[in-house]
């Protein structure tokens, strides 16, 4: 579905990704793991068209991201929900997730997907008419969350969903990217809480200052004594 | 000083009231743009009398008023959609002073052509709608129907606002530009396109004042100062900020007038303007960042 090969991309005099090549295939959840800085939060800034990348192809069920404009990434079919959730604070929650069907495709179902997003975050339609930024970290994630579905996409990108939660809430975003990944999105994930994410995905990357180290299968990996010592602390 | 709670100081409050309702409308366009692009039309005012000559010269023309009120609208929308096009989009990446001096610029430009084409005598459409007596008031009808047509035209704006997508993304933007992408917005888009509803509702305010006031080039100085202290006062890029200061201001010009001069109005509505703004720097409706 999503394919990455040979990505250089940083920003004005500072390298940060390079030679990033990987893939994501539909109906796979994939997990982008590293440490503070180690380049995730660039990584999905590029496939969505925030950054442009210096050097490499990158393609989205065939068609050339690089050479689609940012706004129109998302109408291939990604939704992007970034780092530190990045909701309209002043906007009510309703409001946001119209932001998030703005697209002419999503317009026409606005309703339908509503009833949707409401039906799988039944607290939402509590919080309807509040204003965003007024609710707790967990809601608006849950909230992030939502108005990235709104847009109906095929592969949902999350950066970091448990970052600055508390750890009962951490758990409740990952049951969140499982009911996603079971609704029959594509997901991936960013995360530097390791532990956790190899628990919800399929396969997962390991990113280390700019660099693809290693790959495979989500089990592998946390059986792995490396990535055990370096990523969960045993 | 002759202030008495008088039939003459009801009817005084009651044209400030009228008044409120355009000042409100030119405020709102101003903070529309503010809000959304970050950018101060310093020449909003003479958008207005470029309208306001479009629907002089397309009545005189042969139109029915309300086609060249309409062709007044279209006219300044596309003025503002130009002017951004033209004039804002290259600077908008530069330093804030960039964008006040090239719109201050606009403004004598368009002075100097509208001098230069249009000459320097007052003009005026000759529509007469009489005036409203009660008792012993007396409201011309052109200020009733401009107070009750801005209003409308600010409800609209509301509606829109509140209830369409591209509305809920121009109330968006200014919160988190940078993922606007994100959501499938061109921020260039919308830019031009609240740059055209900007001019449209000066285009409006010009239908309503041709109706009230002569033409001449300078006419935007007559009351462009008054809209930027409204803005100001409600806190720039606060909608509901400056349609709240339209009243409190013109509320201060009209009842200034009647007790001590009319020029003696407008000091008065300055001076309460620099107290709140000492007491608030931030005007009565903005945030404190
Ligand atoms: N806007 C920017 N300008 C300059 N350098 C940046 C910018 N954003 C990120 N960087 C640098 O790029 C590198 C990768 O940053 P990135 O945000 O992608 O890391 P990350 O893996 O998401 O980290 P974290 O887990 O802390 O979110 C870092 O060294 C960072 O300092
Ligand atoms: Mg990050």
């Amino acid at each position: 579905m999503l394919e990455l090969k040979g990505i250089d991309a940083g920003y004005a005099g500072f390298q940060a990704l390079f030679g990033v090549s990987m893939r994501v295939d539909a109906g796979e959840a994939v997990a982008v793991i590293g440490s503070n800085g180690a380049g995730k939060t660039t990584l999905l800034r590029v496939v969505s068209g925030l950054l442009a990348p210096t050097a490499g192809t990158m393609t989205m069920q065939g068609t050339d991201l690089i050479a689609t404009p940012p706004h129109k990434v998302i109408e291939t079919g990604i939704a992007h929900v970034p780092e530190s959730r990045r909701l309209f604070p002043r906007l009510s929650v309703e409001d946001n997730l119209r932001m998030g069907a703005f697209i002419p495709a999503a317009r026409a179902k606005f309703h339908q997907r509503l009833e949707y997003v409401y039906a799988l975050f039944p607290r939402l339609k509590e919080r309807r008419t509040q204003l965003a930024g007024t609710m707790s970290g967990g809601e608006q994630q849950m909230c992030a969350i939502a108005r990235a579905l709104m847009s109906e996409p095929k592969l949902v990108l999350l950066d970091e969903p448990s970052m600055g939660l508390a750890p009962v809430i951490v758990s409740q975003v990952f049951d969140l990217v499982r009911r996603i990944r079971n609704d029959g999105y594509t997901v991936l994930i960013v995360e530097q809480n390791v532990r956790q994410v190899l628990k919800v995905v399929d396969r997962a990357y390991l990113l280390e200052v700019g660099r693809m180290k290693a790959s495979g299968r989500a089990e592998e990996l946390a059986a792995s004594d490396e990535i055990r010592k370096a990523y969960m602390g045993l | 000083m002759d202030c008495q709670l008088d039939i003459f100081f009801l009817e005084a409050v009651v044209n400030g009231l009228l008044l409120a309702g355009l000042l409100a409308l030119l405020a709102l366009g101003l903070n529309l743009i503010f809000g959304v692009i970050d950018v101060v039309w310093i020449c909003y005012a003479e958008l207005v009398m470029v309208g306001m000559y479009g629907i002089n010269y397309a009545y005189k023309g042969g139109m029915p008023f309300l086609v060249a009120a309409l062709f007044g609208i279209v006219l300044v929308a596309i003025a503002g959609a130009l002017l951004h096009f033209l004039v804002i989009r290259p600077v908008l990446e530069t330093p804030p002073i960039n964008q006040l001096l090239v719109t201050g610029g606009v403004l004598f430009l368009l002075q100097a052509a509208a001098t230069m084409a249009f000459g320097i005598e007052f003009k005026n459409l000759g529509i007469r709608l009489g005036s409203l007596n009660i008792i012993d008031m007396s409201f011309s009808w052109s200020r009733i129907l401009a107070f009750l047509f801005a209003l409308a035209g600010m409800l609209a704006l509301w509606l829109f606002l509140s209830r369409t997508f591209i509305g809920t993304a121009i109330r968006a933007i200014s919160q988190d530009r940078q993922i606007m992408p994100l959501m499938g917005v061109d921020s260039r888009k919308l830019y031009l396109v609240t740059s055209a509803i900007g001019g449209g509702l000066a285009g409006l305010a010009a239908a309503l004042m041709v109706l009230q006031y002569d033409i001449y080039p300078q006419i935007g100085l007559q009351f462009g100062p008054l809209i930027f202290m409204i803005c100001v006062l409600g806190g720039l890029g606060n909608m509901i900020g400056g349609f709240v200061a339209a009243f409190i201001i013109s509320q201060f010009i009209a009842v200034g007038s009647s007790c001590f001069h009319t020029e003696w109005g407008y000091a008065v509505a300055f001076l309460f303007f620099m107290v709140a703004i000492f007491i608030r720097p931030q005007g009565l409706f903005g945030s404190r960042t």
